[in-house]
């Protein structure tokens, strides 16, 4: 087994506030990660400590260590823009940007230096199929992302972090907005998925967990308190917390 | 007693619709009383040939010319300085006590008549930096004039991109400055187009910065160096020195039918740009 991730007695903070408490946790590639936990329990500072996205917001800080393929990805002189290339995201609300649905698809690959017509055109293909899209947009390629419904928005993001073809997906509740025909479409895709990428699934949703994670770590309130493979989670959890919110008495 | 909300509604709509309606009345009027005035001097003679005996007889050419030379050079000037000046405060500096002068020290400027401006000018670029009465002189400090208000415009336009648009590009391995590039600049461009026509309109009516800038001359300007008279200092000096009221409106007239058409081109190709996004 590969590890892609390695996280050692993680700290996280936010001007003071300590988000995330001594986080150590491995994450295997080519491997559904679920991540469950009630809201504000640092789920998604956790995500967006290994794109290093939480380094926008003033006043976060961390502590410990992450190695992404054995590499320091907070050391000083670490390539950050590299890392996002390689660390993809879908956020929770879709964000289309205001533009044709091929020039959002074709924007990571544009940054990374691709022009050819021909390779750009392939990506796009590529990567719409992935996300179980490319059959209603391929005749309107043209139009503006903004006239998608939200299903098809999400799954746009999805198919533009593919197409800049990472190593890791991190995805930030990425069904929380959509209808259960959308959220199947998604998650059809990322049992696909996990064949060529690591995926990470923040989700609010134990049920989804359950469905496609091979492990689940369970937050609460900026611990980690349990982490297995996701069958033994959800059928003998070690924790009584785990046990509790799984079976919705709290959360 | 209380009044039923039904009737309050009533009320309130007739005080919008009053509002709009006596400034519309004002704006119409003004327009109708330059235009009864003006037309009937303007011809296609009035605007292609020189004037003659300082204006009582004669065309405005040289001052048309003026007028779209000294507008477009101060645009030219201010406009990437301005714009560059806004993304760096927006998107390169943290909000700091520095950032809210910069920020309160532009609003200021904004606020400083022009007039002022024209004296700035006139020591500054036609006397220390010897550029004379000049095209030069002229857009440079109708260039240092309308700088804050591009600045305040763009910045607005910026602020109020989403910041999740940011997040997205940022996510997709995009530096800072394509992520201005490709992003920012695009979807603030609309505010940011529309204090650039502010300020070519307040370049194109300016008349005491021009004149102790740019001079009076009424001569066809042969380079930058050369003084040169706009539309609306022309109108002053007709006016003003009793003239020729004839042309006094013919000019007001001609200078009035020139804002109007570069704001409605503006918006038009501002709505198909919107409409190419969207």
């Amino acid at each position: 087994m590969n590890i892609k991730f390695h996280i050692e007695n993680l700290n996280f903070y936010f001007n003071k506030n300590k988000v995330l408490k001594e986080i150590n946790l491995d994450i295997p590639s080519n491997k559904i990660l679920g991540i469950i936990g009630p809201s504000s329990s640092g789920k998604t500072t956790f995500l967006r400590a290994l794109n290093r996205m939480n380094d926008l917001e003033s006043g976060s800080q961390m502590e410990g260590l992450i190695l992404l393929d054995d590499k320091d990805i907070y050391q000083q002189d670490y390539d950050v823009v590299g890392l996002r290339k390689k660390v993809g995201m879908v956020f929770a609300m879709p964000v289309p940007l205001p533009m044709s649905i091929y020039e959002n698809i074709v924007y990571g690959p544009r940054l990374s230096g691709i022009n050819d017509r021909k390779r750009l055109d392939v990506l796009v293909e590529k990567s719409l199929t992935a996300a179980y899209l490319w059959d209603e947009v391929k005749d309107r390629l043209k139009t503006s992302a903004m006239r998608l419904s939200g299903g098809q928005q999400q799954r746009l993001c999805l198919a533009r972090v593919l197409a800049m073809e990472p190593d890791v997906i991190l995805l930030d509740e990425p069904c929380s907005g959509l209808d259960p025909i959308s959220t199947s479409k998604i998650e059809d895709a990322l049992a696909e998925l996990k064949k060529e990428y690591t995926i990470i699934l923040v989700t609010n949703n134990t049920k989804q967990a359950a469905r496609v994670s091979d492990n689940t770590a369970f937050f609460l309130m900026g611990d980690l308190i349990e982490i297995g493979k996701t069958s033994q989670l959800f059928t003998a959890p070690n924790k009584t917390e785990t046990s509790d919110y799984i079976t919705g008495r709290f959360g | 007693m209380r009044i039923h909300p039904r009737y309050v509604q009533y009320g309130a709509v007739t005080i919008l619709w009053g509002a709009t309606v006596i400034t519309l009345m004002i704006l119409i009027f003004i327009i109708v009383f330059i235009l009864e005035k003006g037309l009937p001097v303007l011809s296609l003679n009035f605007l292609t040939s020189n004037p003659e005996d300082l204006g009582r007889s004669g065309g405005i050419f040289p001052t048309l010319l003026g007028t779209v030379i000294l507008p477009l050079l101060a645009i030219i000037i201010a406009t990437p300085l301005g714009i560059f000046t806004s993304v760096y405060l927006t998107e390169y500096t943290k909000e700091t006590k520095a950032t809210k002068v910069i920020r309160f020290g532009t609003d200021c400027l904004a606020g400083i008549p022009s007039i002022i401006f024209g004296l700035f000018g006139y020591i500054f670029f036609v006397v220390t930096l010897g550029m004379g009465w000049s095209i030069l002189s002229g857009g440079l400090t109708l260039a240092v004039m309308v700088l804050p208000r591009i600045i305040r415009t763009s910045e607005e336009a910026i602020k109020a991109v989403p910041k999740s648009y940011r997040e997205v590009s940022f996510s997709l391995g995009a530096t800072k400055w394509q992520t201005v590039k490709k992003v920012i600049l695009p979807n603030a461009l609309p505010g940011i187009v529309t204090g650039i026509m502010l300020s070519i309109g307040r370049s194109i009516g300016e008349t005491a910065a021009v004149i102790f800038t740019a001079g009076s001359s009424l001569r066809i300007p042969s380079s930058l160096f050369d003084s040169t008279r706009t539309m609306a200092v022309h109108f002053y000096i007709l006016a003003r020195e009793g003239i020729s009221a004839e042309n006094a409106y013919g000019t007001a007239a001609t200078l009035i039918i020139a804002v109007l058409m570069v704001n409605l081109s503006a918006y038009w190709l501002m709505n198909r740009f919107i409409a190419k996004r969207s």
